[in-house]
């Protein structure tokens, strides 16, 4: 890129401002974006004459270079507060920001522009000298060593000897479109169109990770405005504690969405770490079928087999094949991420065997299921020890492992993962 | 009520660490030593000040831990978005100046400690250097949060001793609420180091970081306070056990100025080996402590502030500024105990003279901050906590001042 169609914001700010005539009315105090007019570019300068700001609109620039900025207008108003600007130097330097591609939050430390000619396509907007006025686009957020030098430097040096020293060091900046503001407010993330559409497209688990380094504010204002089932996985990866304060800062109804997305058991142990009266304010919140599901798994202690159990699994008939597996299968694909097995229970829902899912692709359709089954039954009964439920998974090295009630009945269903969580948490 | 009661402790053993740990830490090397000279040479009666002390202690720290509770910021995150990059910078040097004599000091405390068991310096200090490193780049906050609670109780090991030396106790009690203000400089200059080592500003930053780290919200607020005060409570009976076992043992015999923590506790040993090991111990614990904690709160209020990657969550490669801040200021604070050329005694004047420029800074930003509506919602400082408030500050303002300008008379 060429370096002079370039421009930082320390450089921008405190640059002489010159009317038409040349002579100098103040200095740039801060530059803002309207983004719902344009995501990227400089809509106004914020001019500091004597007492008073102006404001200077983006077509009533005819040129910006490092020299200064010359105007094409006389017309400049005082300069109020406009809740639709997002300020630069107000509230994008210094302040935290999400790096959406590097999956991490940022602080920023400069803004570096773009400095573009306008083709003059005839928009409306004409000062006099409207072809080729100059306009600033927001092209990067500076981070790192480099920004930080030449900001300390800012004012001490001339700005041409800043830039040869910071030649030295590698920059490292994040492009603006892969930037995501965190705004807590909701008034003000509508006037700045703010969305946290982008962090849907992260790992939940990188999600998580963000969240957990943000204040509680931009936390909620995250969970607030994702996608449920997005905010459903990004909370199951959260630290349980903070999980905790997460759902009790959302609005029930919110937060009952977000917890209907979970899986049941995992629901289940959210809402145990909450106080009595708001996991019941959002279990009211809920759909029934999760809601009695959920509210079955709380009856559970959190360190017995119950307590860890998924109650998300498939079950067949012991008479069933291959082909009525697959069949189970096919109407169960949100399940089929984490399933290792499928189990078959007799007439009155009793457990009989456990039939590992690898083994179906290579039967035939017709074949009865329960040919294919383990040759010894392993299970669990709901009040089993979490101790005796992880020794079993290392005993046997299981990927699944079914839980029965006190009649020997199919009640739900521990996986890996959940051993793995058990043991790490220790 | 029963099941209330439990809930409420439950709540407080979870909120249990950061207050805790951080008013302990003030009673590092340079704390004991402060505290043994005061009552070596002055005997019972430099104690009345202890109840001032803790009073400012609380009302420092409480802000912190509020302001980590609500903003779930820490502080140097604050005055980075508050003021600025390049007051963040002017903050953040100083503080790395300041932290690395103190851990200079806290590593010559390991030093002469072990040299009291007959250990040369020159085993003991670079093996606990690497303990140290090794600790948190291997381990993780969690553990480590452990093993510092079980550092505070040793602390126990003074009050102990305090009494294995049976002081005079109904004189201590008296001097405990008898305010005495003389005309003596020497007296002055004690009072005034008493006071002044007392709220250092590496401890703003590291209770309102490990307060975020905990995770502890504006709801758990309450238990937190709690947690605090109860910090800072114990810190200072530990303080007063050591100034009255030094009183009981060395100003008993005849007022005399000590050199160095580890010569108070020769002090102690007419009274019977174990009082002698157990202040030794006790010096030598709250060494390992201080040069744990400031190293690391170091590295993460700089990386924080300047917007670096920290944690010791992250690799190296990940977060290499952070790992370079902390394994430097061990290797340098380790290295120089160990050149006998170096003056360590300069360097912990000057630390003081730095000192006295950037704990107002940091007061005063704390108190701007624990004020600013935007941030702190209906948590902001009441009138009368803001009077308080501005009192201590002023007070420590002018009392770290006059210990850099004692200190710059030394040179």
């Amino acid at each position: 890129m060429m370096a002079e169609s370039v421009l930082f914001f320390t450089e921008l700010l405190g640059l002489p401002v010159l009317d038409i005539r040349g002579r100098r009315i103040g200095r740039v105090r801060d530059a803002a974006i309207v983004p719902l007019v344009h995501p990227a570019r400089v809509d106004r300068f914020l001019v500091g004459g004597g007492w008073a700001w102006l404001t200077v609109r983006y077509d009533q620039v005819a040129s910006i270079s490092l020299e200064g900025i010359r105007l094409s207008d006389e017309l400049l108003t005082p300069y109020h507060s406009d809740e639709y600007m997002l300020r630069i130097g107000r509230d994008l330097l210094d302040q935290q920001i999400i790096d959406v591609n590097g999956r991490k939050v940022v602080r920023v430390n400069d803004v570096t522009f773009e400095i573009r000619s306008a083709t003059g396509n005839g928009n409306g907007h004409h000062g006099p000298n409207g072809n080729g006025r100059n306009c600033l686009y927001v092209l990067e957020v500076d981070v790192g060593i480099r920004s930080i030098v030449r900001r300390l430097l800012q004012g001490a040096l001339p700005l041409l000897v800043i830039r040869k020293l910071q030649r030295a060091i590698p920059p490292n900046s994040i492009r603006w479109e892969f930037c995501n503001i965190v705004e807590p407010d909701p008034q003000r993330r509508l006037r700045l169109n703010i969305s946290h559409e982008k962090l849907e497209k992260i790992h939940p688990a990188d999600l998580a990770d963000i969240v957990e380094e943000l204040g509680p504010a931009e936390r909620e204002a995250i969970f607030e405005t994702i996608d449920s089932e997005v905010a459903a996985e990004a909370l199951t990866e959260v630290d349980p504690k903070m999980q905790a304060s997460i759902l009790e800062s959302l609005e029930p109804e919110k937060a009952a969405d977000i917890v209907e997305e979970m899986a049941p058991d995992e629901a289940a142990d959210v809402l145990k770490g909450l106080e009595e009266s708001t996991s019941e304010e959002i279990l009211e919140e809920m759909e029934v079928a999760p809601e009695s599901e959920v509210r079955e798994l709380l009856e559970f202690k959190e360190d017995t087999a119950g307590g860890m159990m998924n109650t998300e699994f498939i079950s067949l008939h012991e008479s069933a094949t291959v082909a009525d597996a697959m069949a189970a299968l096919k109407g169960n694909e949100d399940q089929l991420e984490s399933l290792n097995a499928v189990f078959l229970v007799d007439g009155d829902g009793r457990l009989t065997v456990t039939v590992p899912l690898a083994r179906l692709f290579i039967a035939a359709g017709a074949t009865p299921l329960r040919q294919l089954a383990t040759e010894t039954l392993i299970s669990a009964t709901v009040t089993e020890k979490q101790e005796e439920v992880t020794e079993l998974f290392d005993k046997y090295n299981l990927l699944a492992l079914p839980v029965v009630d006190e009649d020997g009945r199919l009640a739900g269903a521990i996986t890996a993962d959940d051993i793995i969580s058990v043991l790490r948490n220790k | 009520m029963l099941k209330s009661l439990r809930s409420r402790i439950l709540i407080f053993l979870a909120v249990l660490g950061p207050g805790f740990i951080t008013a302990n830490v003030d009673n590092d090397a340079g704390g004991i030593y402060t505290y043994s000279q005061a009552g070596a040479k002055w005997g019972y009666l430099p104690l009345w000040t202890l109840i001032p002390i803790t009073i400012a202690l609380i009302l420092v720290q409480e802000m912190c831990s509020r302001m980590g509770a609500v903003t779930g910021k820490g502080l140097s995150d604050l005055i980075r978005e508050e003021f600025g990059l390049r007051v963040t910078f002017v903050v953040m040097t100083l503080l790395v100046l300041v932290n690395l004599t103190n851990v200079m000091a806290n590593f010559a405390g390991i030093a002469s400690s072990l040299e009291l068991f007959h250990i040369s310096r020159y085993i003991s200090v670079p093996l606990g250097a690497v303990g140290i490193w090794l600790l948190i780049v291997k381990g993780n906050y969690k553990s480590a949060e452990k093993i510092f609670l079980f550092a505070c109780v040793i602390y126990v090991a003074y009050i102990i001793s305090g009494i294995l030396v049976k002081p005079n106790w109904t004189e201590a009690a008296i001097y405990s609420f008898k305010p005495v203000l003389m005309l003596d400089r020497d007296y002055i200059e004690m009072l005034i180091g008493l006071v002044g080592t007392t709220i250092a500003p590496w401890m703003q930053f590291y209770l309102q970081a490990a307060v975020v780290e905990k995770g502890i919200t504006a709801k758990e607020y309450a238990q937190s306070r709690v947690e605090v005060i109860f910090g800072c409570i114990v810190t200072d009976v530990v303080a007063f056990f050591i100034i009255v076992a030094c009183a009981g043992a060395i100003w008993s015999n005849g007022p005399k100025d000590i050199e160095s923590a580890a010569q108070a506790a020769v002090g102690l040993k007419p009274f019977g080996q174990y009082a002698y090991l157990l202040f030794s111990a006790g010096l030598l614990n709250a060494s390992v402590f201080a040069a744990c904690i400031l190293p690391l709160s170091t590295a993460y209020s700089v990386c924080e502030g300047l917007g670096f990657e920290s944690g010791v969550d992250k690799r190296f490669g990940e977060a290499p500024i952070f790992y370079w801040l902390y394994t430097l200021l061990i290797v340098i604070g380790a290295v120089v105990v160990l050149m006998p050329s170096f003056p360590l005694v300069k360097m912990i004047l000057f630390s003081q003279v730095i000192n006295g420029v950037l704990l107002p800074i940091v007061l005063i930003f704390m108190i701007m901050l624990a004020n600013n509506q935007r941030l702190m919602q209906e948590w902001t400082n009441s009138r009368f906590y803001n009077f308080a408030a501005w009192v201590t500050v002023v007070v420590m303002i002018g009392l770290s001042l006059a210990l850099a300008g004692i200190s710059v008379r030394s040179f």
